[in-house]
């Protein structure tokens, strides 16, 4: 064991939100490894109450500026649930098409802006702009192509305008549904060298048992609701979310923690990949093989292939639901609301994990009660278990400090924290 | 400032070439600072304007040594004005970037209620410091404003481009349904929605009418904001009054117009 190490790591970089690390041994003894949220709560929870149900997707993909799109779906979902509306065949399709875009633009911006300069030893992506000019170009080209497509299905890149309870506000153009079908077939060869990209980085080696949670998949691999499942067996309804969330207090951070079967367990698209192989598109199961990722892996580092596993599937399943789209003639854009009292939850994979939304309406429609689980807050607790392991581990392998502060950094990097979000 | 341009002697210290820029983000979501990122198509042409030095969601190397700040989010906590003041006492430029920054953005709607039951609505009886939500310049002053939920990136760039040139900031004065008519959008009214492009600032291109959805004020008010005639409007057109209090309520830059609004009511 190392005798001692001191890190302190005010505000993690290269993730979304406020955290630090904190690790100490002393004379050999772990003292302590600590994931903490210093977040400032917004308290969307408590403004929301008296709010008309129109207010609730607008505001509450305020939650998040990167995954605005997967909040305002999650908020839209549940306030259907609640007023007992199915959404038309046309506007699921939509409503996928529109998630997975927002999935490929927040992987790709992961993976290139805040993972890879850790493996390409660098504190930023800046310096590869002029360093490995084609690397960025490519990441850029992939954001582009998912940040139009967000433009034109949701009216907006982030916080968008055309995704309304009922339906959508106005919907694509077929011909420019067309020229992204053509543009995202284009792409894979992009991804193609992204995966080989990441296959030159060593991942680090590291594993520890964990429970992963996600949506079941049933037909395909789950975006948009239904059950929810765990990796130790457990196994709920959409609606009963709060058995499989169980969130609580803790003093060392702002966003709550969640539990299930054990005393942490993990979301995102680790969790995803784990339950819900087999509903891969070809492709990117292919992939996923050739880089060395096969259900159920353990080690929280390769939350970032499997982000690239899922890129390429969503990629390929858009190109399958365009062709539909094309194929159908287009219906009525939005169906009509009749706001009515009770309860709808929408449960909803967004990047980082599953996100639970959950209003009370009275008869007028205006919200009594609200709720919103956040992957990442669902992840917290996870994060520092898997801390105190991978300290331990290195520790007694007798690594340098820097080192250690540098996979621990990596750590969270992989889980992709988006903290101001779980925080809320 | 009051939503004009600044004196030109602000733009006097910071070099014409490449000045130092810095984000910070206090209580927000982080979209302004994305929609930077999130702009590929120009992205590259505009880091070559500006050196960013300081970056917390794409940089781990910072720098204290900026010229001009980009300050995102609303404060809600007392240690976020610290943090303020030093961005004020280093930066020769402040910007407020943002809805939330300029205005409390939707953190200020929890500014309704009782502090306590906020607090205990979602933490229980645990302890969590939080104050009311409150707009940047309620601390300090800011020598620019960049209105919008989120800021519109055109506009970003633009400003940036005019700060390094040492142009004028201007702000258009008319309301959003100028531009909307210049797009030629159907009015959102005849489409039986409602709409809040004849008070708010334009600048954002009628960004929601274009996608054939009403305007919720993001941008605050235009210059000759008048809320009665929207009263009217809203009236006539079947609207109730909880429709357009939600719109000029939700990002907090018709803060006046509410209470006025309230005053009325009573
Ligand atoms: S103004 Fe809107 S987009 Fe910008 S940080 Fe605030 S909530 Fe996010
Ligand atoms: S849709 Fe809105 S912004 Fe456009 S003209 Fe009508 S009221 Fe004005
Ligand atoms: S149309 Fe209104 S709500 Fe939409 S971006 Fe412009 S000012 Fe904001």
């Amino acid at each position: 064991m190392k005798l001692n190490c001191n890190i302190d790591v005010h505000h993690v970089t290269r993730v979304e939100g406020h955290g630090n690390i904190r690790i100490s041994i002393q004379d050999g003894e772990l003292k302590e490894a600590k994931w903490e949220i210093v977040e400032t709560p917004r308290f969307f929870e408590a403004f929301l109450v008296g709010k008309k149900w129109d207010n609730a997707p607008w505001i509450c993909g305020r939650i998040c500026g990167i995954c605005s799109i997967g909040h305002t779906l999650a908020s839209i979902r549940a306030v259907e649930n609640a007023f007992g509306m199915q959404p038309t065949d046309q506007t699921r399709k939509l409503r996928l098409l529109l998630k997975h875009m927002e999935t490929l633009q927040s992987h790709v911006l992961h993976l290139y802006f805040l993972a890879a300069p850790d493996f390409a030893g660098t504190g930023s992506v800046f310096p590869l702009i002029e360093s490995a000019p084609d690397v960025i170009a490519r990441a850029a080209r992939i954001k582009l192509l998912a940040n139009d497509a967000c433009d034109c299905i949701g009216g907006r890149r982030m916080h968008p305008t055309r995704t309304v309870v009922g339906g959508f506000t106005m919907l694509p153009a077929k011909k420019d549904l067309a020229g992204l079908r053509d543009r995202l077939s284009g792409i894979m060869g992009d991804l193609e060298k992204t995966a080989e990209l990441f296959k030159s980085f060593s991942i680090p080696d590291f594993t520890r048992e964990t429970e992963y949670v996600s949506l079941k998949g049933s037909g395909s691999y789950p975006f948009i609701g239904g059950d929810l499942i765990s990796s130790d067996g457990v196994q709920k309804s959409e609606a009963r979310y709060k058995e499989m969330t169980n969130e609580y207090v803790v003093e060392q951070s702002t966003s709550k923690w969640s539990r299930l079967s054990r005393k942490s367990f993990a979301v995102g698209a680790l969790a995803r990949f784990n339950n819900n192989f087999e509903f891969l598109q070809p492709a990117a199961k292919e992939l996923s093989l050739g880089l060395g990722l096969k259900p159920v892996s353990h080690n929280p580092y390769m939350n970032n292939i499997a982000q690239l596993v899922e890129s390429v599937h969503v990629v390929a399943e858009s190109t399958l639901i365009i062709d539909e789209l094309l194929d159908s003639e287009f219906s009525e854009t939005r169906q009509p609301v009749v706001p009515k009292e009770g309860m709808g939850v929408g449960a909803v994979e967004v990047p980082r994990g599953i996100l639970y939304h959950c209003y009370e309406f009275n008869e007028t429609g205006n919200i009594t009660r609200c709720d919103c689980v956040i992957p990442t807050s669902q992840n917290h607790a996870n994060i520092q278990h898997d801390l105190e392991e991978l300290v331990s581990q290195y520790a007694v392998r007798r690594m340098k400090d820097s080192d250690i502060d540098l996979l621990a950094q990596m750590l969270i990097r992989a889980y992709d924290p988006c903290i101001s979000c779980s925080v809320h | 400032m009051t939503g004009s341009t600044p004196k030109p002697k602000t733009y006097l210290g910071v070099p014409v070439s490449r000045p130092r820029v810095a984000f910070f983000e206090l209580s927000s979501c982080e979209g302004c600072q994305l929609q930077i990122v999130n702009n590929e198509a120009t992205l590259l042409e505009f880091l070559s304007l500006v050196h960013v030095v300081n970056f917390r969601e794409a940089m781990t190397e910072k720098s204290d040594d900026y010229e001009i700040a980009f300050v995102e989010g609303s404060v809600t906590r007392r240690d976020e004005i610290e943090l303020l003041r030093r961005i004020r006492d280093q930066a020769k430029v402040l910007v407020a970037f943002g809805s939330c920054a300029c205005f409390g953005g939707v953190n200020q709607l929890k500014n309704r209620f009782d502090p306590g039951w906020v607090k205990r609505e979602v933490y229980g009886d645990a302890p969590v410091e939080t104050d009311r939500a409150q707009p940047v310049e309620d601390f300090v002053s800011a020598d620019l404003r960049i209105y919008g939920c989120p800021v519109r990136k055109e506009e970003v760039e633009r400003v940036v481009t005019d700060i390094v040139i040492g142009k004028e900031i201007h702000y258009p004065k008319y309301p959003v349904c100028m531009e909307c008519k210049a797009n030629e959008n159907i009015c959102l009214f005849d489409l039986g929605e409602p709409c809040m492009g004849p008070i708010t600032r334009a600048g954002c291109d009628a960004w929601c009418p274009n996608n054939r959805a009403g305007c919720w004020g993001c941008r605050g008010p235009a210059d000759a904001a008048n809320l009665s005639e929207m009263k009217k409007l809203m009236k006539e057109r079947g609207f109730s009054d909880e429709i357009l209090l939600d719109r000029l309520e939700c990002f907090g830059g018709f803060g006046k117009h509410v209470d006025e609004y309230r005053k009325g009511q009573r």
